[in-house]
């Protein structure tokens, strides 16, 4: 959880499912292994993230909270 | 032809029902608790209704108590156990995917000084019943367990966890408002709950079954009704209508079950071949006859709701995004599931096998010009 993300998407008043359009479109923006940061506070984020990164095959890393919001920390695996 | 596809949220009038209820507005209008010739005739007609209900659910007629909905008997289910087992202990135990109803008397419970302890589900909704049993410790005073999840159609392990609070002494309430009317309840329990428009009676009847021998008092104040387990007096001619129903679907059941498990199948096999990223949810075994759920990709469940109606199809969501909720469903959330893009189809007799066809049809159209609006094809 230490590792600074290598970019960091700010979906933050985005309602669902946007932020994880926002994860599948910009995932490609950081190399394969590193990690991409999604920054969201819809509550629905929290179960759809790590849904997302398991059927598209990614590594769900964690998620800690950011003031009002959610840092959800995903690293692309291909 | 049918493309109404909630009946998991009320079915459509079963014809008994209907004709039971215009007889009964008739013929039950009094009140049973009178002693009057009119009072007489309606304490006929109740015991009448509560002897046919009885002989469905394979109990005794004394066990049975009339409710104005699911939602009363299952909140009189919980908090009269809790207050009857008041020196056992104030704890509940329950399952992460109960039906909201269970789970707002859980709260309430919690705030007058008592603790809940919520077990989790594996991927496809289902209880583990070792670990569900670990949680029933001591000082429980009850523990409870759907029958089959309402959102998703998985059934529950209640045989097992039954067995298991019988030997640790602490009954068991399930919450058996999907399965009524539509399959085998499971055995093991000492509390139940129905409500009659799943099974094709009117809103207006929820069930409440407590078994002989099972500590129950009513928390609420005295009433002389219904044994004094439901204040007030009851609609006798919604329960008449609800009877002759529920006399009417176990007459159906099996061959409804087998032909719209058939359908059920059908959506489950097609909607993943036709259409990409879905999610099918819940146990594709151990289920409901009558009820599917999915979950779409990148699509906002209200907006494949809306587009499902125009296209004359009528089905729930449990996405966030369906306008009556900020957050999405807990049954989802606590399955790991996909929340957003979620439809539910459940099904009832009127459906037939070309309805679903065209919605098997129409469905991956919607989905494709969804996602192309919202940017999100090829993703």
């Amino acid at each position: 959880m230490s590792e600074a993300p290598a970019h960091v998407i700010d979906a933050v008043g985005r309602r669902c499912p946007l932020p994880v359009i926002d994860l599948a479109k910009q995932i490609s923006e950081v190399p394969v292994g590193s990690v991409i940061e999604l920054l969201a506070d819809d509550p629905a984020a929290a179960a759809d993230v790590p849904a997302w990164c398991r059927m598209r095959d990614h590594e769900f890393v964690g998620e800690k909270a950011r003031g009002d919001a959610t840092a959800y920390l995903v690293r692309r695996t291909h | 032809m049918s493309g109404y596809f909630d009946a998991a949220t009320a079915t459509p009038l079963h014809p008994t029902a209907r004709a039971a209820l215009q007889a009964a507005l008739d013929d039950g209008w009094a009140d049973p608790d009178r002693i009057y010739r009119e009072g007489r005739r309606a304490r006929q007609l109740l015991d009448g209704a509560r002897a046919a209900v009885a002989t469905a659910l394979g109990v005794a007629a004394e066990e049975v108590t009339f409710c104005p909905s699911g939602t009363t008997a299952g909140h009189l289910a919980v908090l009269g156990t809790a207050a009857a087992r008041r020196r056992t202990g104030n704890r509940l135990v329950v399952s992460a995917v109960e039906h909201s109803t269970v789970l707002a008397a859980a709260r309430h419970h919690d705030n007058g000084g008592g603790v809940t302890t919520i077990v989790g589900v594996d991927r496809n909704g289902s209880v583990d019943p070792a670990a569900f049993l670990d949680a029933v410790s001591p000082d429980t005073a009850l523990a409870v367990l759907q029958s089959a999840n309402h959102e998703v159609g998985t059934l529950q392990p209640v045989a097992q966890v039954g067995a298991g609070c019988k030997e640790r002494e602490v009954p068991l309430f399930v919450d058996a408002a999907q399965s009524v009317g539509h399959v085998d309840l499971p055995d093991g329990w000492d509390l139940l709950t129905a409500s009659a428009r799943k099974w094709g009676g009117p809103a207006g009847v929820g069930l409440l079954v407590v078994r002989r021998g099972t500590r129950w008092r009513s928390p609420w104040p005295e009433d002389e009704h219904e044994g004094g387990r439901m204040a007030g007096v009851v609609p006798l001619p919604l329960i008449l209508a609800a009877a002759a129903s529920l006399q009417a679907r176990e007459q159906e059941r099996q061959g409804e079950a087998a032909r719209l498990t058939d359908l059920v199948d059908r959506i489950r096999t097609e909607v993943v071949r036709r259409v990409p990223d879905v999610e099918m949810l819940g146990d594709p075994e151990r289920r409901l006859p009558h009820l599917v759920a999915f979950s779409c990709l990148y699509v906002a469940g209200e907006a494949i709701q809306v587009a499902l109606d125009r296209a004359g199809f009528s089905v729930s969501s449990g996405s966030s995004c369906s306008s009556s909720a900020l957050t999405p469903s807990h049954v989802l959330e606590a399955m790991g599931v996909l929340t957003h893009g979620n439809v539910r189809v459940s099904l009832h007799g009127e459906v037939e096998q070309a309805d679903v066809e065209r919605f098997l049809d129409v469905l991956p159209g919607i989905v494709e010009e969804l996602r192309r609006t919202a940017g999100a094809q090829g993703l």
